[in-house]
């Protein structure tokens, strides 16, 4: 038994330090005094208030949610659709459907924005909350398709033949047995569709229109033309915000088991 | 037999038809409109001209353009093979320990991720800026001169990327890893390999599925930054994608926004329509094998 090289575990460490150490220093500066970020001039609220005086803010986060919403739903029923069939036939279609189902997980944001900018130009529709709704469901619906698939792999389809035999309808089946068992990989992918479309910037960029400002564009306009150390409170509430949502659903999936 | 396995086809069908649908009409169609429209010319008031012409096509001959291509290219390559380096030492280490300890490693890893993407890339301008903590340390210790600036450059968007797609490449490599038998590297080490060896001809091997994946996962996205390079590059690191947004929100000019979307695109959708092909037809071959 050779002793193991201490090699790999500097490296995970210096990993771990590289990814907490920006979100530290964001976390120290949103209490510091000096305006600009620099040197510590005094612990202060300021950047807090003056977040929560910001109209804006709360118009923006409401259209985020209302999209990212209205996206998960469409997507997880376009999804689930995509997988069953995927799952279930194995034919040239489903080939074709195949790629076509990977290929906007692979493609890079900025190529899916201008090309939909382009469809939605071409065809004259107005730049709004609804074109941000439809580019939303369009790479959300392949990532539900993925995880929905990932659960299928070992779903046994001849309990689902069984239900038909024993005279249940297709939709009764549909409800009854495929639904429960596909559950968890339903609501893994409708959490993941939520979680993209909260947090694209990109894809948004460039389909939104002018009345239709998401959070992450508002607070891309921020840093480009806003006082940093807001954002830095910002960032602060959210980076809290998603702490709670990760231990709240590690504790709903603990009391599953 | 027959009727049922019409049956069967229509079933197919109406379960296909509708995602397919959608794909087709905001994924496919859009698609070749951004491929179409870069043989289109572009009017002076942003408006798309009616003529098929080459000359948007010719206009990438433009003298910045091959040198940002370029760039593009080698901080792709770059900051894919850091990524790849500092993945494969950190996953064998998460891969060997217990699973309690894993679970707990890997949560601390994902977490920083589920935080707004532009957030992480501000995190870094703060990190990095003139007058914080970091450039100040580095000047205490004599590493840096006072007027080095840390923003705004190459190295600034390298250290952006590979934090953003870092754990993109890890988790594949995690996941390989931890199928790995570790078995097989205490047989090497006894059938006389050192263990630099024994790493690199049984371990790496035995990963290899692990590290395709995390190639394409972070190549891809690398290579179609925008964010990052528009934030902490500043004119001197700019990439393709910062050019596409330029024609685009700024000259307007769709056309030849169009022209540098199609070479980004083609570099990356032949290469994986074919490897997808190839994957599905072994998938199927191996399948039917089994049943047999």
């Amino acid at each position: 038994m050779k002793k193991r090289s201490r090699f790999p575990f500097y490296v995970t460490v210096a990993i771990l330090v590289f990814f907490y150490l920006p979100i530290i220093i964001v976390f120290m500066q949103s209490f510091n005094a000096s305006r600009f970020g620099g040197a510590w001039k005094g612990f202060t609220l300021q950047w807090y208030y003056r977040l929560f005086a910001d109209k804006n803010i709360w118009h923006a986060l409401s259209n985020t949610l209302v999209i990212a919403f209205g996206s998960t739903f469409v997507s997880i029923i376009l999804g689930t659709m995509a997988a069953f069939a995927l799952y279930r036939y194995k034919t040239k279609l489903q080939i074709t459907h195949n790629i076509l189902i990977y290929l906007p997980l692979v493609i890079p944001d900025i190529l899916m924005g201008i090309s939909l900018l382009l469809f939605f130009v071409s065809l004259r529709i107005e730049l709004s909350l609804f074109t941000i709704l439809l580019s939303h469901i369009t790479f959300c619906m392949s990532y539900v398709a993925m995880v929905v698939l990932a659960r299928f792999q070992d779903f046994d389809y001849s309990t689902f033949e069984a239900a038909l035999d024993l005279g249940a309808t297709w939709w009764i089946a549909v409800k009854r047995v495929l639904v429960p068992y596909l559950g968890p990989g339903i609501a893994a992918g409708g959490l993941l569709a939520f979680t993209l479309s909260l947090d694209d910037f990109v894809i948004t960029f460039f389909v939104a229109g002018p009345d239709s400002t998401t959070l992450p564009l508002y607070i891309y306009s921020m840093m480009r033309h806003g006082s940093p150390s807001v954002i830095n409170a910002l960032s602060v509430l959210m980076v809290i915000f998603t702490f709670i949502v990760v231990f709240i659903s590690k504790k709903l999936m603990e009391v599953k088991e | 037999m027959s009727a049922e396995v019409l049956r069967k086809r229509k079933g197919e069908i109406l379960i296909s038809i509708p995602p397919i649908l959608w794909l087709v009409i905001f994924f496919v169609i859009p698609t070749f409109l951004v491929i179409a429209m870069a043989f289109r010319s572009a009017d002076p008031y942003g408006g798309i001209g009616q003529e098929w012409t080459l000359d948007t096509i010719k206009s990438l001959g433009n003298p910045d353009y091959p040198v940002i291509i370029w760039r593009t290219i080698w901080l792709s390559v770059l900051s894919t093979a850091v990524c790849i380096l500092a993945s494969i030492p950190a996953g064998y280490y998460i891969a060997r320990l217990n699973k309690k300890y894993q679970d707990i490693l890997l949560l601390f890893i994902i977490v920083p991720f589920w935080i707004n993407f532009l957030i992480r890339i501000f995190a870094w301008k703060v990190f990095l800026h003139p007058e914080g903590f970091f450039k100040e340390a580095l000047v205490a210790l004599k590493i840096a001169a006072p007027d080095t600036l840390l923003l705004y450059n190459t190295g600034a968007v390298l250290v952006v990327i590979v934090y953003s797609y870092l754990p993109f490449a890890l988790l594949p490599i995690y996941a390989a890893a931890e199928k790995f038998n570790f078995h097989l590297l205490e047989a090497a080490y006894d059938l006389g390999a050192g263990r630099l060896q024994a790493f690199v001809r049984v371990f790496l091997p035995g990963i290899k599925q692990g590290i395709i994946t995390a190639i394409v996962v972070v190549f891809i996205p690398a290579l179609g930054s925008y964010v990052i390079p528009d934030i902490v590059g500043g004119t001197q690191a700019e990439m393709i994608g910062n050019k596409i947004a330029q024609r685009t929100f700024i000259d307007r000019n769709l056309p030849h926004a169009s022209a540098l979307s199609t070479i980004l695109a083609l570099a990356i959708i032949i290469p994986s329509a074919v490897a997808l092909t190839m994957r599905f037809f072994k998938e199927k071959n191996s399948t039917s094998l089994r049943l047999r």
